[in-house]
Formats: structure tokens, sequence, C-alpha cells
């Protein structure tokens, strides 16, 4: 297993979740609407980055898998948060590669009429880091 | 460490049911707080004389902090509202007198609120030691 | 001036880590009226407080001061030390040296200079000591429970054995809590009421055991040993004492769709109502809020029916005053109510239930006979999904959880599990769970019993998701050691609901003047060592009202404080505490102030005849305290204009003594 300090403190910082909380119940995997999209789960996520072991996470599709619906952060009984370290996961990816990421300017263009809302508050979320 | 480091002086009256536990409880947890508190035991926060507080700021002190029970709670029924009343006028009055606010506190501790004592402490020493010392009340003929 | 000797302890390694004690022993030395002082490793010890009764006699102390650990630790130590070496025992202060100085501070040079300041104090307080005897009060010999479930029904049963009286007052029209309203008890699932209701016979049947129910405790004075009780009678409208209990107007009353609170709410009663066949007392209790007679007075069948003529509609609420020498608080649990849980839709289908619930349906006395049918179309349910944990250890959500475990569902979900396969073998059970937590006699076993021999699927996860669709409820969660996620169609879905205390306890504490919690349950005097006590004297704690409890425990907490409470009734005198307020007869001017203060009622006033330095005499009202309803508080000290009020041991110039030493 990986342990990678560096990479973990970073996640937590970015995240600010504290993962030592989580009690191990699953109910953030259980809740998932994604969770069959996913390579590793919510609470796979949180257990992942706890121990350190982040590099499979950053190579797994599972991080644009997460819908953003933060279902998991509502029913956490811990308060853990798990969304949130998904969302730093993917936050550390997207920061590593550079200048790829999209601004408000380039929205517009490619708006559907049809897109429904919530899909676009989920993409601002996922994309506009 | 600085040698000449400003230690503020505070005087710290907690009640034997709940506070005086807390600071106990603290000192199991190894909860550090400031060696600047000094604490003396009285039966409930109700039991404190605005005459000691006066005599504390006269003797010196820079700093005085009342812990008792929560409201509700207090081991005598009703002493901790007594102490709430009698503390909110003296607190203003000392104001009036140039003692400020930040000297002078009343804090709910409970006998399970280790933690919170040492925080309390930590906070209301530091909120003394960016005041300074006291020197409005203090009786100079009480220094050696 | 006094002979006061100083005594340091290095407590091992806890004090003289991080405190130089023979600095501290030397600094003291040159305090005024200090003529001895010493250090040693351990002067709780037998030998540490052998060295103190020594030097009690070779240097003719007559103040001693303790520079050692909290004196809610040892001060009744070194007092019986002093006592044994012939001194009063309040001679004896305590310089809290561990708890408030070494042990928060790592700097040996600031530990060692508190720990002298805080040794000059104590020594500053002890030259101001006076000698003090305590005063002697005596005890009623009558104890009351409040709570009438399995706690309060053992705890009675015991006390009434030891040859005391007893009263229970119970909330509800019958005695027997939550106990009275379960099938079978883990982990030997004997039925509940079969070892219940027994013991509430028992209990109406014992000559020292009163019991009123449908009542309340609504004032508390006094202190241990002489307790003032008011106990509001609720009206019950039925005469209590003629009522035999036949059930005739049960079955005459017009009104019966009234939900039925002992099967919570699953199927209806009458106005009119025994909550169940064993009640005890068996007395009907009419329910004002839906009696037609009551409400506007037509109707009046029952009294028609009551061939005993015990229904008496005028009946009014009615006020007892008794005396009680000790108090056992056994108010108990509720399940937290499941609203705020919407992912679970509690609220959406009646085929989602909570375990208690789930326990009337299947007790034979219950809603559906002990059939265990969907409540929502009576069908026999193929598919149960038991969900445990909810509220419970539930951080996040303090508005709708509970932080804390509620220790008995594992259990009592593992048994309904095993119940199920037991009963209908074609119906498959799925348990959700986070731990399975069964630390018990027998639990263990138990539970792996539910696993390997009635094949309860145990699934480690968390139900995330419950919808309800058509006639099945669609159950998403999660199996972490599969790491799937899993969906199933139930036909019921039982939530093991957190538990709270009662909602009775918090302004019951409140006049009993009983510390809480921030979950409101009681608090023992001390976790371990004293787990039946509160710190309040002379009232004990009985079952779920200090934490989470199963029977059996609660069974063996309310004979502890049963235990506790023979022996405070045994005894003829208390001796109480000495550090009371005393008025100065001659500075007291009689304006009524203290008295006015006093929480106990404490303070009376006296015409008393003084000479006045003209050699004439004047008769002047004065303050006298009652030295055994003073519990020493000093709010009166405060309160007094002209300094006349003090309290013995905590007395004006002795704090004032310890401000000066500290603020040098």
């Amino acid at each position: 297993m990986h342990n990678n300090r560096y990479l973990r403190d970073e996640i937590i910082r970015i995240s600010g979740v504290n993962t030592a909380k989580c009690m191990k119940c699953g109910k953030c995997s259980a809740t998932c609407p994604a969770y069959d999209e996913m390579e590793y789960h919510p609470h796979q996520f949180v257990n992942m980055v706890e121990s350190g072991d982040i590099t499979p996470l950053l190579n797994s599709d599972s991080l644009y898998k997460c819908l953003s619906c933060f279902a998991c952060i509502d029913r956490c009984p811990r308060g853990v948060e798990p969304a949130k370290v998904v969302e730093a996961v993917r936050l550390f990816a997207v920061r590593k590669q550079g200048a790829n990421r999209m601004t408000a300017n380039d929205v517009p263009a490619i708006v559907d009429e049809d897109t429904p809302q919530q899909l676009l508050v989920s993409a601002f979320r996922k994309y506009t880091k | 460490m600085q040698v000449n480091e400003y230690k503020p002086l505070i005087v710290a009256f907690c009640c034997n049911w709940c506070s005086y536990a807390g600071a106990d409880l603290a000192g199991n947890n190894r909860l550090n707080y400031p060696a600047d508190v000094k604490i003396i035991r009285v039966p409930c926060s109700c039991r404190v004389n605005p005459m000691f507080i006066l005599r504390a700021f006269q003797r010196g002190a820079d700093g005085v902090i009342i812990c008792g029970c929560h409201p509700g709670d207090c081991h005598y029924t009703s002493g901790n509202y007594y102490a709430r009343r009698r503390m909110t006028a003296l607190f203003s009055m000392l104001d009036y007198l140039g003692i400020e606010r930040e000297r002078t506190r009343l804090e709910w501790v409970s006998a399970a609120e280790g933690a919170k004592f040492a925080a309390t402490m930590n906070d209301f020493v530091q909120q003394v030691t960016a005041l300074g010392e006291n020197k409005r009340l203090e009786d100079l003929r009480c220094k050696k | 001036m006094q002979r006061v000797g100083v005594f340091v302890c290095w407590c091992g390694s806890n004090i003289a880590g991080t405190v130089d004690v023979q600095a501290v022993a030397e600094a003291l030395k040159s305090e005024p009226g200090v003529v001895f002082s010493t250090d040693y490793q351990y002067m709780c010890s037998q030998a540490g407080q052998d060295m103190i009764k020594t030097a009690v006699k070779e240097h003719n102390l007559t103040g001693i001061v303790v520079c050692s650990c909290s004196p809610r630790m040892h001060e009744a130590t070194f007092r019986k030390t002093a006592a044994a070496a012939g001194l009063n025992p309040y001679m004896v202060e305590i310089a809290n040296i561990r708890e408030q100085c070494s042990w928060v501070h790592k700097d040996m040079a600031t530990g060692t200079e508190k720990a002298i300041i805080l040794g000059k104090a104590a020594v500053a307080k002890v030259n101001l000591n006076a000698p003090l005897t305590p005063g002697e009060s005596p005890v009623t010999k009558r104890a009351l429970v409040i709570g009438g479930g399995i706690a309060g029904i053992q705890t009675a049963l015991d006390i009434a054995d030891a040859g005391f009286e007893v009263d229970i007052v119970e909330k509800n029209p019958t005695i027997g809590g939550k106990m009275a309203q379960l099938d079978k008890t883990f982990p030997t699932l004997d039925c509940a009421a079969c070892i219940l209701t027994p013991k509430m016979v028992d209990v109406a049947q014992n000559e020292k055991i009163r019991i009123f129910s449908y009542s309340e405790v609504t004032d508390v004075k006094g202190f241990v040993g002489n307790f003032d009780v008011t106990i509001k009678k609720n009206a019950r409208y039925v005469k209590e004492e003629i009522c035999t209990g036949c059930g005739a107007c049960l079955e005459k009353c017009p009104m019966k769709k009234i939900p039925n609170e002992f099967n919570l709410g699953m199927d209806n009663r009458t106005a009119i109502y025994i909550p169940f066949a064993q009640a005890v007392p068996k007395v009907a209790t009419i329910d004002p809020t839906a009696c037609t007679m009551l409400k506007k007075g037509k109707c009046g069948i029952c009294s028609k029916v009551c061939t005993a003529g015990a229904i008496d509609y005028t009946q009014k609420d009615e006020y007892i005053e008794e005396k009680y020498g000790a108090i056992v608080v056994a108010t108990g649990f509720n399940p937290i109510s499941m609203d705020k849980f919407d992912e679970f839709a509690y609220s959406q289908s009646k085929d989602v239930i909570t375990s208690l619930e789930f326990e009337r349906l299947t007790n034979a006395a219950g809603p559906s006979a002990g059939k265990l049918l969907r409540p929502s179309d009576g069908k026999h349910p193929h598919t149960i999904v038991f969900v445990q944990c909810v509220g419970s250890r539930c951080e996040a959500c303090a508005e709708k959880g509970k932080e804390y475990c509620s220790k008995i569902c594992c259990m009592y979900t593992a048994k309904h599990a095993m119940l199920t396969r037991d009963k209908y073998p074609d119906t498959e059970v799925y348990v959700f769970y986070i731990d399975v937590r069964t630390p018990g006699k027998n639990f263990d076993e138990f539970y792996r019993r539910a696993v390997e021999e009635f094949g309860v699927k145990y699934i480690k996860g968390m139900v995330g998701k419950v919808t309800p669709e058509g006639d099945k409820l669609k159950v998403q969660a999660s199996d972490l050691i599969a790491n799937k996620q899993l969906h199933i169609d139930a036909d019921l879905v039982v939530l093991a609901a957190a538990i709270e205390p009662d909602k009775s306890a918090r302004p019951l504490a409140t006049m009993l003047t009983a510390s809480m919690d921030t979950n409101d349950f009681f608090t023992e005097a001390h976790p371990k060592l004293r787990p039946v006590e509160s710190p309040t004297a002379g009232v004990f704690l009985s079952g779920a009202c200090q934490g989470p409890k199963d029977i059996p425990e609660t069974v063996s907490q309310a004979g502890a404080a049963a235990s506790k409470v023979i022996g405070l009734l045994a005894k003829d005198k208390l001796t109480g505490n000495p550090c009371v307020a005393s008025s100065d007869e001659l500075m007291c001017n009689g304006c009524s102030s203290c008295a006015n203060v006093c929480p106990y009622g404490a303070i009376t006033y006296a015409e008393k005849e003084f000479r006045m330095p003209d050699r004439t005499t004047k008769v002047r009202r004065v303050a006298e305290v009652n030295p055994a309803v003073c519990q020493g508080c000093g709010a009166c000290t405060v309160a007094c204009p002209s300094g006349a009020m003090d309290l013995k041991g905590f007395a004006n110039l002795q704090i004032m003594a310890e401000v000066d030493a500290i603020c040098k």
C-alpha cells in the first residue's frame, strides 16, 4: 500500500474533512446514486485517503463519476462529508494537470437549452476549479 | 523563552461542585493552561463576595475569573443565578472605575468540562496578557 | 497563632515530576505559623499518615496543610488522620498541587513556583481555621421511587424487603414501564410478561409498598434524610379503591377510536381504559381529552354500567405531601422520534416501524395477536430488513440523533431476527450493522446463534435509502465486505431507534438539584466507584435514567441503588456538614436579605434582648440559621449588608487571606 504522507495531508487540507471521524458504516455508499458507475466508492475514498493510499484514486475514473449530489454529506452520521473528500482528490488531479480548466466565460457556448439546471450546477462544481 | 516576559496574575474562584471538579478533570486529562491561574475553592459561585474581587485587584491581580455550574445545574439550586446577577453589576461598576471588562469574567464550567476549563483559562490569560498589567485599583502600599 | 505543619506529597512522580517538592517544603517553612514542614513519597499511604500523626504529637501542631492531590480526592482521608491524632478534623487544608499544578504544567520552575503559592494560600487559610463540629439530623425511614418500570419495581421490592416503607410514583395509569411492552427478553428468550407481571403483583401485595399511579412529583424540598415531596395524583375520574377492574365500562364506552399508547398507536382503545390486562393497579382511567362526558357533559354510560359505582366525573387532581429519607430516580427511557429520518421513509410508510413497534407486533397481546403481519395491509412479510444504529452514534446530526451508542439495539435486533426466522422460516431476514456490540454473559453466543443456526443474514453496511414503491419497500444499502451496493425489495423495515431519557427527567433533576449530562442522563457521583448515587446526597439512580441499559443491568443497578438506600435508612441520625452559615447577632440588623436568598429556608428570625452600651436593654430582631437545613452555599453571606453572616470553613477572612497570599 502506498503511504504518501504529503498527498494525504494535502488532500485533507484541501477538503477540510477529518477522515478519522469515519466509523465505517458505509451509509455514504449506501446512499450514493452513482455507486455502480464507480470503481472506488465514497466510503473507500474516505478510507483510502485516511490511510494515504491516494495514487489509485488519482488514476481512477471514479473521480469524475461522482455527481456531486452531496447525498452522502447529508446522510453521514458522523459529519465526515465524503463528497468533499472526492472533490478534494479531483481538485488535486485537476491542479496537477495544469491550466486545462473551464472558466465561466466558456460556459454559454456549450450550454444546451435542454440541459437540466442541476446538471449545470454539478458541472460547475466539478470542472471550474 | 524570554526572562522578563510579562506574566499576568490571575485569580480564579471555582465552585466546589462543578468548576473545581472541572479543573481537576483538566488536570486528570493533562490539559495545559498557564500557571498564572491560581484557583481558590469556594462552595458555590454565590459565595464569591464582590469584596474578594476588589481585594484581589487591590493586591495587584491582573484578572479575576469566576467559574460556576451551568444555569439550572447549581448544586444549591440557584446560587449561580445570584452570582450572575451580582457579577453583572460588579463588572460594569469595575469597568466604570477603569478595570476593563476583559479583566473580569464569569464562566459556566461543569464537572465534565475539563477541556472547556483549560480552553477558558488559556483564552482568559491571553486576553489579560494583551491588556497588560493592572494599575487601576492597585494599592501601591501593598507592594514590597 | 496556630502551630501549622506542612506536608508535601510527591505522589510518586505525579507531583515530584514537575514540582520540586523539597523546595516547596523549604519555602513554606518560613510562612507565618508554620513550625514544621516536610515531604514524603505518598502522604495518603499508611506510613504518610503515621508521619502526620507523629508530627502532630511532637510539634504540638494545631493545624495541618497537606500539599497533594485534589481535596475532592483525599480531604476526607487527611481529616480522619487529623482526628486520629487528636486534632479537630476541620483544621486540615489541602493545597491542590497535583490536578491543578503538576498535571497541567510541564516546566519544573513554573510548577514549583505555583505550588509554593498554592501552599502559602492554604497556610494563610489554615491560620484562620477554627475547630468545627458537625450537626446531626434525623432520618425519615421511608423511601420514594420515581418511576415504576422494572428499575423502580426492583428497587422498591428490595427496599421493602429490608423492612422500610417505599412509595412508587408512576406517571402512567399502571406500573410496568417499557418491559411490559416487550415480547421476549434476551438472551434466554423468556417472555417479558411472564417474568415481570409476578413482580408487579408482588409490588401490589407488599404491605410496605404504596403505588401512586397516574401521578407525578411536583415539588421536592429538604435534604438527605428529610425530603418533603409533593406528589400530584392526576384525576383519573375513577375511584381507585372501589374499581374492581372488571372492564364492563371498556366494552360499553362509545369512544372507541383513541390511539392506544400501549401499542404505540397501532390499534385503538376506548376513552375509559386499562392499558393492559395485567395492569397494576388494575383500575380504569378516563382519558379527559377523549371522554365526551368530561368534554361536553353528555354520555355517562360508564357510570351507568359500573356496578361498583366507581366512576366519579367530578374527581379533581389531588396533591399529597409526604416525607422521605431517600429518593430513587428510575425515570427510564424512550425511543427517539423517527420523524426527521426522511431517508428511511418512516413517516411515509406504515411498513417502516421501530423496534418497539415490532415488539408489540410480535407480542401475543399486541395489535395483531402475536402474528407478524404488515401494519399496512395485514399480509405476512416475506423479506424483512433490520437497520441498526438509527440515530445512535450520530454525531453530525445532533438535531435528530444521539451521539452515544444506545447499547441495547444489537441484542434486541438479534433477538427479533432470530425469533422471526424461528417462527416464519420462509422469511428472509437481513440485518444491516456498523458494528455488532454484544459484550455480556451469553450475549455474543446469542448473536452467533442468530447467524449460524437461524440463518439471519448479517450485512456489514448501512441502509442509505428506503423508497416505498407499490406494496414493496425498495431498500438501497451497502455491503462493505462484498463491496457492493444492494437493492432489496422488502416487505417490512425495522429501525433500531436510538433511546433517550424520558422527557420528565430534566424538570425532575432541577427539582432534586441532581446534575445531568448534556444528553439529559443523570450523572453519577463517581462513574466507577459510586455508579448508583447522584452527587446530590440522598438521591439515587436506578436504570436507564443514568445511561442506556438492558434488563439484567437495570435489575442489578436497581438492587445496588436499593442497598444504598437501605444503608441510609438504617441510620437513626445523619451527621451533617459543619461548614454552615452563622450570623453574628451583634451585627445583624434583621433586614431579611439573607432569608430571601436562602434556597433551603434555613434562616429564621427571633426577637432577642440585647444589652446596649448605655446599659439599657433592647429587643432586636436577628437572624438564626438552622444548621441541619443549611447546606453551606454561602449565598446569604454575600447578601448580608452588614457583614453579620459568615460561612464556617469558608469565612470571609479566610478567603481574603487566600486572595492575599496568591496576590502577594
